[in-house]
């Protein structure tokens, strides 16, 4: 491209130099665990003396570490199914209304990222001590809805805003009820919305700490495992754990690309 | 399906869209809403398809009362502005959507289909996504799946907005031969004065929520029942004169007689630009003057000359052109303009 | 003729009647485990009457102490990530293809990494035996490692690294609608590079960049984890000292105090940036 050539002035290679130093800044910590994940040493050492598997066999062979991480993944499951059929019909009601006051409820629907999540745990825990959902991983899971559903409202929103409504008007006209207008013709359209929105809620709820430190109680998520661990002693079974979860998470990430087109660009810009 | 509106009424807040329209769409007929933005067009098109209810009035299709009906059981096909073809699907699903909707077998859709695509000559884009299609392709499966299903009624919400001028006139033609063919009732809705008196069987014109005048195209072309009319269908000369009896002082023209006297007083005269002659033309003509050429302006087929008569008000004509002909007159010259009575149409004050 | 008109209006009503029926489990979910708890925990503050508990948060000097050093984190979070995010956001609407998919990447993989993981990540690389020291001691560049983790610099870093994300989504946002013609423009009438970023670019990329700073500055004003974990005891911020109130103290009432001043805070600058800004809003950008 010889064009792009000669408009790359000394600005542009400068631009380009600074983007790439933020960009390894932030891959960096990502990278540096992998190979102390797979380190023969006991204490933490840099460059690894050797190669071993034994952290991640520690983790896969300690039920502990096992029952955090099947709960965390429960407990984000539901999180994202209860997150999902409650948010996107709010986010309906908050794009659609042609009520005065539709603003009030919009900012309702986005406060819970705006207040301190500390705030919100303390005062959950509060209600949930006398409700005796401490411990219980399902109250986790009822809890960090309240976190998940501003992304989806949020995300799914923004779509549902780009969103022609003339369609849905013209399934009507050709004699659909409006709920399979929805199902057949906007939803559908939704779709990268739907995906980054699902999946913004399943990590947010797999990732969140504050909120299972008050009310996981003795059954702990795998953020709650993981910060004890790191609180207490640091072996490089964390690395191991957290390896798993930076494989997890590209993965996702990929699949995410392949199966919602611009899902990945709608979080990106929004 | 013949299509009766009567005493329609909706507001907005404080904004009456419409204020009492009455119309009836004869089975088979091809009725235009011509007006310009505001005037309650979309408003009137909604309630029929359903998309709003009036406050007042019944919308009736056939010997049936539909002004509560929702849209989905009204059995009116429309094509929309922008199409709103479903992205998502492909041309022949969205085709299949409305006989989908109504429980129709599988194979009698398949068929049903293959029809409406041989019909308007897509045979081989069944496959196609919406956007891989262009423009004039995408009106065509707008108009498909809006009659595929049989619809007692088709309405057309200016579905030519979108398209550059030698596209927009095939396709209109081909509308209006698909319409013909099939008999169906329609109600298109255009602020396009040309494309009304292109297509219509009638006109009704809309302005402030009122339909103004309703008619034959010819007829609301040459006999406009209010100033309003004159000057938005075609161009006009709109001169204010003066009448007593059958006789008429026109300024710069002096006294002409008319066939049948108007209500003594001032009055508006309107003259079509093409009735007005010029030069050896006029000198013929029972009403004369002379006029200077102000601006010349070449349209292809025609040309727009605009002069100011002595004494007169400004005047537009527009002349036939042949290829080889010369432009009538350079700027600046004095030309001989006239008419005759007949050419002269009195419009109502009102 | 006419039918009555009650029944004419139902339309929209109806309409307006089903969106409801449709956000209704979800309100209820906010109001019965959002608004009515927090508004409970805040009225705990004052539950005795007074407004001791409250008095305490803003004449105790070491309270005060901590609420202006989580100010001042805030503030200069916000912004050492705007210094960082603006030019990754400018690059990520000039990148090709294969620079935009390795920069979107390079953002989301943290973005959706663990903080645990991440603040895990810094404190292998920061510790006094960790990578950067241990490299630099084989270099032979120090002799005695570094002080980088607990204190305010690592705390500073791993916050800068979770909070970067959040910066650079809106400011790209805001990048992307200019519409490309006007930059066209500008150069069409004269305008060097640098006039075109000056008086075209950066003043319409301004909301995005006001949404970003309102987000980051809020977020870490709320920081918790982070900075217990790198600043190891030597810096504290007002969200660490409520869980503190809590779980040591069990003192509810201060801790609710504490939970009134840092909301209150967090509104006000979220409100002034929003009025600075006009309309400028985080829920739908």
């Amino acid at each position: 491209m010889p064009r792009r050539e000669r408009r790359a002035g000394l600005p542009a290679i400068l631009l380009a130099c600074f983007a790439t130093v933020v960009f390894v800044f932030l891959m960096l910590p990502l990278l540096v665990v992998f190979p102390i994940s797979v380190s023969s040493a006991a204490y933490l050492q840099f460059p690894p003396p050797g190669f071993s598997w034994q952290w991640f066999q520690r983790y896969f062979n300690d039920p502990d570490w096992i029952d955090a991480t099947i709960r965390s993944f429960k407990v984000a499951a539901v999180c994202t199914v209860l997150a999902m059929t409650l948010g996107v019909p709010l986010s309906f009601l908050l794009v659609r209304s042609r009520r005065r006051g539709i603003w009030i409820l919009d900012r309702l629907a986005a406060a819970p990222i705006i207040v301190p999540t500390i705030i919100l745990s303390i005062s959950i825990y509060s209600i949930f001590v006398r409700l005796q959902l401490i411990g219980e991983w399902y109250g986790v899971a009822i809890a960090h809805t309240v976190l998940a559903l501003p992304f989806v409202v949020i995300l799914v929103g923004a779509g549902l805003r780009g969103f022609d409504e003339s369609q849905e008007q013209a399934a009507i006209g050709l004699g659909a009820s409006w709920p399979v207008a929805v199902w057949r013709i906007t939803l559908p359209q939704l779709r990268p919305s739907l995906i980054s929105a699902g999946f913004l809620a399943f990590i947010s709820s797999f990732d969140e700490l504050v909120v299972a430190m008050f009310l996981s109680g003795a059954s702990m998520t795998l953020p709650k495992k993981m910060f004890d661990n790191i609180m207490m002693e640091i072996d490089p079974t964390i690395a191991a754990v957290s390896v798993t979860q930076i494989l997890l998470v590209a993965l996702c990430l990929g699949l995410t690309a392949l199966f919602g087109k611009g899902a990945l660009a709608t979080t990106m810009s929004r | 399906m013949r299509l009766e509106v009567s005493g329609i009424v909706k507001r907005f807040g404080g904004v009456t869209a419409l204020n009492g329209v009455d119309l009836a769409v004869e089975e088979g007929e091809f009725l235009t809403i011509l007006g310009p933005s505001g005037s309650g067009k979309t408003t009137l098109l909604k309630s029929v398809a359903g998309f709003e209810v009036p406050d007042e009035g019944v919308v009736r299709l056939g010997d049936q009362d539909v002004t509560m009906a929702p849209a989905r059981h009204r059995n009116v096909g429309m094509v929309f502005q922008n199409y709103a073809l479903f992205p998502h699907l492909t041309v022949a699903e969205n085709l299949a959507f409305p006989l989908q909707m109504r429980s129709v077998g599988k194979a009698e859709i398949a068929r049903r289909v293959k029809e409406a695509l041989a019909l308007v000559e897509l045979d081989a884009f069944a496959e196609r996504l919406p956007r891989q299609l262009s423009g004039g392709q995408q009106q065509r499966v707008a108009l498909a799946r809006a009659i595929i299903f049989g619809p007692a009624l088709l309405l057309l919400d200016e579905p030519f907005g979108a398209l550059d001028r030698k596209l927009r006139e095939s396709l209109q033609l081909e509308v209006r031969r698909l319409q013909r063919r099939l008999r169906l009732t329609t109600l298109f809705i255009t602020h396009d004065q040309e494309e009304a008196l292109i297509m219509s069987d009638r006109i009704a014109v809309m302005d402030k929520g009122r339909i103004q005048q309703l008619g034959t195209p010819s007829e609301v072309y040459d006999f406009p029942v209010s100033r309003f009319v004159a000057d938005f269908i075609g161009e006009s000369n709109l001169i204010e004169g003066t009448a007593q009896g059958t006789e008429v002082y026109v300024p710069g023209f002096g006294a002409l007689t008319l066939p049948q006297a108007p209500a003594s007083g001032p009055v508006t005269l309107l003259l079509r630009p093409e009735a007005l002659r010029l030069g050896a033309e006029a000198q013929a003509a029972p009403c004369r003057a002379q006029a200077t050429v102000l601006e010349t302006v070449f349209l292809g087929l025609s040309v727009k000359l605009r002069l100011r008569p002595e004494g007169g008000p400004d005047l537009l004509a527009r002349l036939p052109l042949r290829p080889s002909d010369p432009p009538p007159a350079p700027d600046g010259a004095t030309v001989t303009i006239g008419f005759a009575p007949g050419d002269i149409h009195v419009v109502p004050r009102g | 003729m006419s039918s009555p008109a009650a029944d004419r209006a139902s339309p929209a009503r109806r309409r307006e009647l089903a969106l409801l029926l449709l956000g209704l489990p979800a309100l209820l979910l906010l109001g019965v485990l959002f608004a009515w708890p927090v508004l409970r925990l805040l009225s705990m503050s004052v539950a005795d009457g007074t407004l001791h508990q409250l008095e305490r948060v803003v004449l105790d000097e070491l309270y005060v102490q901590v609420l202006f050093e989580s100010l001042k984190i805030a503030g200069l979070v916000t912004v050492i990530c705007l210094a960082l995010a603006y030019p990754v956001a400018l690059w990520l609407t000039k990148a090709g293809r294969i620079g935009l998919t390795l920069g979107m990447f390079a953002l989301l993989l943290p973005f959706w990494t663990s903080v645990l993981v991440r603040t895990y990540a810094w404190m292998v690389l920061l510790g006094r035996s960790g990578v950067i020291n241990r490299m630099l001691r084989d270099l032979g560049i120090i002799e005695y490692p570094l002080p980088l983790l607990h204190n305010l610099g690592g705390v500073l870093i791993g916050m800068v690294h979770v909070l970067v994300p959040y910066m650079v989504f809106p400011i790209y946002a805001a990048l992307l609608r200019i519409d490309p013609d006007l930059p066209r423009a500008a150069e069409g009438l004269g305008a060097s590079r640098w006039a075109i970023f000056r008086r075209v670019i950066l003043p319409l990329s301004l909301p995005g960049v006001a949404a970003g700073c309102a987000l980051v500055f809020v977020l870490s004003l709320g920081f918790f984890i982070t900075p217990a974990l790198l600043g190891g005891g030597q810096v504290m911020m007002i969200a660490m000292l409520i869980e503190q109130q809590v779980r040591e103290l069990l003192d509810w009432p201060f801790a609710a105090a504490l939970s009134a001043v840092l909301l209150a805070v967090t509104l006000v600058v979220y409100a002034a940036i929003g009025r600075l800004t006009k309309g400028a809003r985080l829920a739908s950008p």
